[in-house]
């Protein structure tokens, strides 16, 4: 890793799991990733991958018992945030680092106007008070095309897509360096999906804010990040910019969510190549690379060892024994996969 | 007309609800047909009625008016048992697999029930064994039939709710975005299962979503709905290489590309979707329309067939067709 790029965010070998009656549930395994100053990283897997749970170990929300940060580092400006007082973590909540959620019915306070939603964030963060936070909060809900007499409403009274502009505006209110943003256009429909993410596009290059981006979906990362990390069953499989993955996928388990996918070009009546089987039991994970009983191009090895993450080309980390090439072809379509077991 | 092309065939329905600040057009005058054996898919934004549509097509809700003729019979005249027997011909598979199926009943008995309801097995032995066929049909191991919904994951719980479905044989099914609370790899095993038994059973499918790749991916043909209405309605191919209506353009244009290179053109509509209650006259869309002229505003347009077999509802088609 290169010492002159501006590193914002370094997370080194994390590992969280959660102890519940059923067994340890191993949920991030030795993440390593970082994200540049500016820039945007999308963070692409199923339910259950660990995505939010990484996201949520950044801000130290993860709830503590059942969950557990069981090793690693995490670098916020070169600083630890596992060993930041209660103090530091306060002004990294929503100060440095701002999250936006999935559902913006229930993320927002139902009793509260959005303006009032806003100064509050303000208040306790920039220090500005009575007018000044007032004028602040207007000011955000301008920038994100809400009109100024609209502050008095409550979030009830706006639909799905100004209701998640909203939490856009507090999120941003703050000037923070890191947005995370957890699936934040799930709820929307396309259209507004389409001005949603326009719009924090747009912001986040007006700002200058960084952005960690988790969704499932590979078509919302390609218009809006730089690079992309793939995780699956806890661990990271594959992470590179958005050129290098999408032209030139190394791990199978990419491979396979691409062709997963049905899209406005893929050719009319094939079928759907997919993975077979399911993601494996948390609590249970197989042995070797977690990926492997699934895999079309598994080896013996692959069932007995992990590979570890490795960087095959530069900038382009697999966690693969044997990464793909463009000769590699597609096993997933070569072998239509039997559903029923 | 006993025995008609067209399985479904639609006109003119309506479904209003009485809300408190006035009515609510959540259907409103919409005619279609779907060909025996084909599927038509149906796409629109959350609160366009697509999925009232689809429930009172198949009588889970009373019309406002209009008909729903089925294999040629007008189904929203039928009582008795002829009605009963519409409900088995006609059934439903709902969006989410969490909450559409009783968590108190196990695999068998959830894929059991309709057949029990309708005496259709005469011993318990024929029960099993239907029962047996069903799971294997739609991909559930034989393991999972003591096994309850909250055991199994989104996949295979949507399982159980097609296999409800299938279970009295009917002839047309509604399917109300059946993948869209599963994730990418477990909606593709789906997607491939419905296609394979529409394939091996000749079932008439109305496959309603808001996913524009996935419905590409399943229908014959594809209508487009706005606030109640159809304003678009072509074959699968038509629709996506050539759209006419500006919301359809819009749409598609919206939908983001899973590949790097250069990026198409994209239209961003301004504003929300109005209020279905009370809409005001001319066409619904004319409030977020690019093209907008006058008479937009004045008069609601009708669904005309353009070129054929595409069915477009604007005052300005014929200026989009020489733009397009």
């Amino acid at each position: 890793m290169s010492e002159n790029k501006d590193i914002l965010l370094d997370i080194r070998d994390l590992s969280v799991q959660f102890n519940t009656d059923s067994g340890v549930v191993k949920a991030v395994n030795h993440l390593n990733m970082h994200l540049e100053r500016g820039k945007s990283l999308g963070f692409v897997g199923e339910t259950g991958a660990g995505k939010t749970t990484t996201a949520l170990s950044i801000l130290q929300l993860v709830q503590t018992p059942p969950g557990e940060i069981t090793g690693g580092e995490i670098l916020f400006n070169g600083q630890d945030v596992r060993k930041m007082t209660d103090a530091e973590k306060r002004r990294l909540r929503g100060g440095d680092v701002s999250m936006i959620f999935q559902d913006p019915m229930t993320s927002l306070n139902p009793i509260m106007t959005v303006e009032d939603q806003i100064t509050e964030m303000v208040q306790l963060h920039l220090n500005l008070k009575g007018e000044a936070a007032r004028e602040r909060a207007i000011e955000m809900l301008r920038l994100v095309g809400i009109r100024p007499e609209r502050a008095k409403d409550f979030p009830h009274q706006f639909s799905g897509g100004m209701r998640q502009r909203v939490v856009i505006a507090i999120a941003l209110a703050c000037r923070p360096q890191l947005i995370i943003a957890d699936e934040p256009t799930t709820a929307l429909d396309v259209t507004i999906q389409a001005q949603v993410l326009e719009l924090i596009k747009k912001l986040q290059q007006s700002e200058k804010t960084s952005m960690l981006l988790i969704t499932h979906d590979l078509g919302i990362v390609a218009e809006t990040c730089d690079t992309v990390a793939i995780m699956y069953a806890g661990h990271l499989v594959e992470y590179a910019d958005i050129k290098s993955l999408y032209t030139n996928p190394k791990h199978p388990y990419t491979q396979g969510l691409f062709n997963a996918v049905p899209t406005l070009e893929s050719p009319l009546g094939s079928r759907l190549a997919v993975i077979p089987g399911l993601p494996p039991d948390p609590t249970n994970l197989p042995k070797g690379c977690s990926f492997s009983p699934r895999c079309p191009y598994a080896q013996p090895i692959c069932h007995e060892k992990a590979c570890g993450m490795r960087e095959i080309e530069p900038g382009h980390f697999v966690d693969c024994h044997f990464p793909l090439t463009p000769e590699s072809g597609n096993k997933f379509l070569e072998h239509p996969a039997k559903e029923a077991e | 007309m006993t025995m008609s092309d067209n399985l479904i065939d639609i006109r003119h329905l309506k479904k209003y609800f009485n809300v408190s600040s006035g009515l609510l057009h959540a259907v409103d005058d919409v005619s279609l047909t779907i060909p025996r054996g084909k599927t038509l898919g149906l796409v629109g934004e959350s609160g366009c009625g697509k999925s009232t549509l689809g429930r009172v097509i198949i009588g889970l809700i009373k019309e406002t008016a209009g008909e729903v003729f089925f294999n040629g019979e007008d189904a929203t005249k039928f009582s008795g048992e002829k009605r009963a027997e519409f409900r088995r011909h006609a059934q439903i598979v709902f969006q989410d697999p969490f909450s559409s199926l009783n968590p108190r009943m196990s695999v068998s008995q959830l894929i059991s029930e309709p057949l029990i309801i309708n005496k259709s097995c005469k011993s318990k032995a024929e029960l099993d064994a239907k029962v047996a066929e069903l799971m294997d049909l739609v991909g559930l191991a034989s393991r999972l039939t003591t096994s309850f919904p909250h055991e199994l994951d989104g996949g295979r719980r949507q399982r159980i709710g097609i296999a409800r479905a299938l279970a009295l044989n009917p002839e047309f099914i509604v399917l109300d975005e059946p993948v869209s609370a599963l994730d990418v790899c477990i909606q593709a095993q789906v997607l491939n299962l419905l296609a394979d038994l529409r394939e091996s059973r000749g079932y008439t499918y109305l496959f309603i979503s808001h996913n524009l790749s996935v419905v590409r991916y399943v229908s014959d043909e594809v209508a487009v709905m706005y606030l109640g209405k159809v304003v678009e309605k072509a074959d699968n191919s038509t629709l996506f290489r050539q759209p006419l209506h500006p919301y359809t353009q819009a749409l598609l244009s919206a939908v983001p590309i899973a590949s790097v290179g250069p990026k198409k053109q994209r239209i961003i509509l301004e504003g929300d979707v109005p209020s279905p209650v009370n809409p005001p006259a001319g066409c619904r869309f004319a409030g977020r329309c690019m093209y907008r002229q006058e008479i937009c505003t004045q008069q609601t347009p009708e669904l005309v067939e353009v070129e054929p077999n595409h069915f477009v509802a604007c005052h300005c088609t014929g200026h989009l067709v020489r733009h397009a």
